[in-house]
């Protein structure tokens, strides 16, 4: 017991700082190595003036595993053939409602657009109310010392890619799922056949190698949820995978997406935790002078659980998708076409890597999830 | 703070929103509609195969039973054959020995009662011909003294032998 929860609390540490140095030592490395390429297929680098160029590879691939309003299939520009997704703002005035197309043309917040009364300017592809006055590069946008925008944002729910590609992923669970129930309501006491026998050995191994040993006699109750959270967080890993339409989203490397996850593990802990559950959290077994260091503790260990599930699997995700996005630049910034000889043979390599990465990570967010569960619902905690 | 400016890291609350909202309509019909039949489905599936095995087991040692027991009944079958046999091939061995000795007794009663009467039959015909030899002898004998006794001389020459032989003592 007490292990685990070291070993939990150091992955997650382990996932925290990795998390922190992918996003710091990555656009240092490349603001560093970048260097003016014309050939890099990234909205910024074409028109972005002079001094500007240097953020052009972190700032592709970061935007490249970003939400996003469109749906962009190739080129850019006046060039780009995407899917524009509808935008919803809620603001002061009401819903807004409109395409991303329809004001997709300045995405650097010099054109102010009047949608309700209200004045928009579309800053990176987020929509914020514009200011007053342009500042002296023409943007409608104000800055504070830190270089941050302060101006106000509307609270935006717009069906962006990963909203899209989250529908598109409950939609194939869905009709995945139901048939293969339906297939088992028809097929009584026959064998499994087709998409049966390819997923029954799946829910076999939720049950038999996640929930049981997790949960014990209480598994039953909790198989749904369980089994939901691996195909979901499995499949949208794979469809992350898929470089074009009805995949590369990066909706479970968004952390928006693994925070809901994990917040579902943290209420289904907290409302399954039974008596000797919370008793474990404020009467712990130490000498009682040790209360005031270990109830504290023990309340931390309460959120670093979900909090480590969230960033273990963003990060995972992430960082592969980075990692793939980075060797295919190496060849723009390399400046030579060769470079892909080396480094296409590594991107397919990290792919195939990454196809055994989905698959761990939804075992792992599942285990993790019964695991907690588990102690949350033990009867006796074993010391 | 760094974390809070990078956008990575910066949960959206509209995806947050949209992404709760839709994940628990997905728990919800996948539980209701996929998951209960399937984890039930597979439960009764596994129990009918552990039934299955468990009466397979029970018949395999019913089978075992009836095989054992009929075996049983062929070795009291073959037993008891033996013993009939055994008792028949005693009878007839009985029978068959009763049949000789009597066979042996009649016979030698037979062979005795045909001797007696070969011997009686021996008797009676070594009876006749010494009767018969008796009287032949008388008649030759006849026939030869009054051939002999035809002739005076010779009556004479015997009645002087006959003298001559007797001595007058």
């Amino acid at each position: 017991m007490d292990l685990r929860h070291l070993f939990n609390l150091k992955k997650s540490a382990v996932a925290l700082i990795s998390a922190v140095l992918i996003l710091i030592a990555f656009p240092k490395v490349f603001s560093q190595q970048a260097i003016p390429v014309d050939s890099i297929p990234s909205t910024e680098i074409k028109h972005t003036a002079g001094g500007e160029e240097k953020e052009s590879i972190s700032q592709t691939i970061l935007h490249h595993i970003a939400d996003s309003h469109e749906w962009l299939f190739w080129g850019h520009d006046d060039h780009k053939v995407s899917l524009p997704l509808p935008v919803i703002l809620v603001t002061n005035n009401g819903l807004v409602t409109f395409l991303y197309n329809k004001h997709d043309k300045d995405e650097h917040g010099k054109t102010v657009f009047i949608e309700n009364g209200l004045r928009f300017v579309n800053y990176h592809g987020k929509f914020l109310y514009a200011s007053e006055n342009p500042n002296e590069h023409g943007e409608y946008i104000e800055f504070d010392q830190s270089n941050s925008v302060v101006n106000a944002l509307p609270f935006d729910i717009s069906i962006t890619k990963n909203v899209v590609s989250l529908f598109i992923s409950i939609i194939i669970l869905l009709i995945v799922f139901i048939s293969v129930a339906k297939a088992y309501r028809i097929r009584v006491g026959k064998a499994p056949k087709g998409l049966q026998s390819v997923l029954e050995p799946i829910i076999l191994f939720v049950r038999d190698d996640i929930a049981r040993p997790q949960l014990g006699y209480r598994y039953a109750a909790f198989m749904p949820y369980l089994l939901t959270v691996f195909f979901f967080v499995w499949l949208n890993n794979l469809m992350g995978l898929i470089p074009f339409f009805p995949g590369g989203a990066n909706l479970t490397g968004n952390i928006a997406v693994t925070m809901m996850l994990a917040l579902c593990t943290f209420v289904l802990t907290t409302i399954n935790g039974n008596k000797n559950y919370w008793g474990h959290v404020f009467t712990p077994h130490v000498p009682w002078w040790l209360y005031p260091l270990m109830i504290p503790v023990e309340i931390i260990g309460l959120f670093t659980k979900p909090i480590a599930l969230m960033i273990r699997l963003f990060a995972n995700i992430t960082a592969g998708h980075i990692l793939i996005l980075s060797l295919i630049s190496l060849i723009f910034i390399l400046k030579n076409v060769f470079v892909a000889g080396i480094a296409i043979p590594f991107v397919i390599f990290i792919s195939v890597i990454e196809l055994v990465v989905g698959f761990i990570q939804a075992f792992i967010f599942t285990i993790l999830s019964a695991l907690f569960i588990g102690m949350a619902v033990e009867e006796h905690a074993e010391h | 703070m760094l974390l809070a400016l990078n956008p990575l890291v910066s949960p959206d609350p509209g995806l947050l929103i949209w992404s709760t909202v839709a994940f628990l309509i997905l728990f919800f019909l996948l539980s209701k509609y996929a998951w209960k039949p399937i984890i039930k489905a597979l439960d009764e599936r596994e129990r009918s195969i552990e039934d299955a095995l468990a009466k397979a087991e029970m018949a395999k040692n019913e089978m075992a039973k009836l095989t054992n027991e009929n075996e049983q009944l062929l070795k009291q079958a073959r037993i008891e054959r033996d013993l009939i046999l055994k008792e028949a091939k005693e009878l007839k061995d009985q029978i068959v020995s009763d049949a000789k000795s009597a066979a042996q007794t009649e016979g030698a009663k037979m062979i005795e009662k045909a001797r007696i009467e070969i011997d009686n039959q021996k008797l009676a015909a070594m009876a006749e011909v010494k009767s018969q030899v008796a009287s032949l002898s008388v008649q030759i004998a006849e026939k030869i003294l009054r051939k002999q006794f035809e002739d005076q001389n010779k009556q004479d020459a015997l009645v002087s032998d006959l003298l001559k032989e007797v001595k007058l003592n």
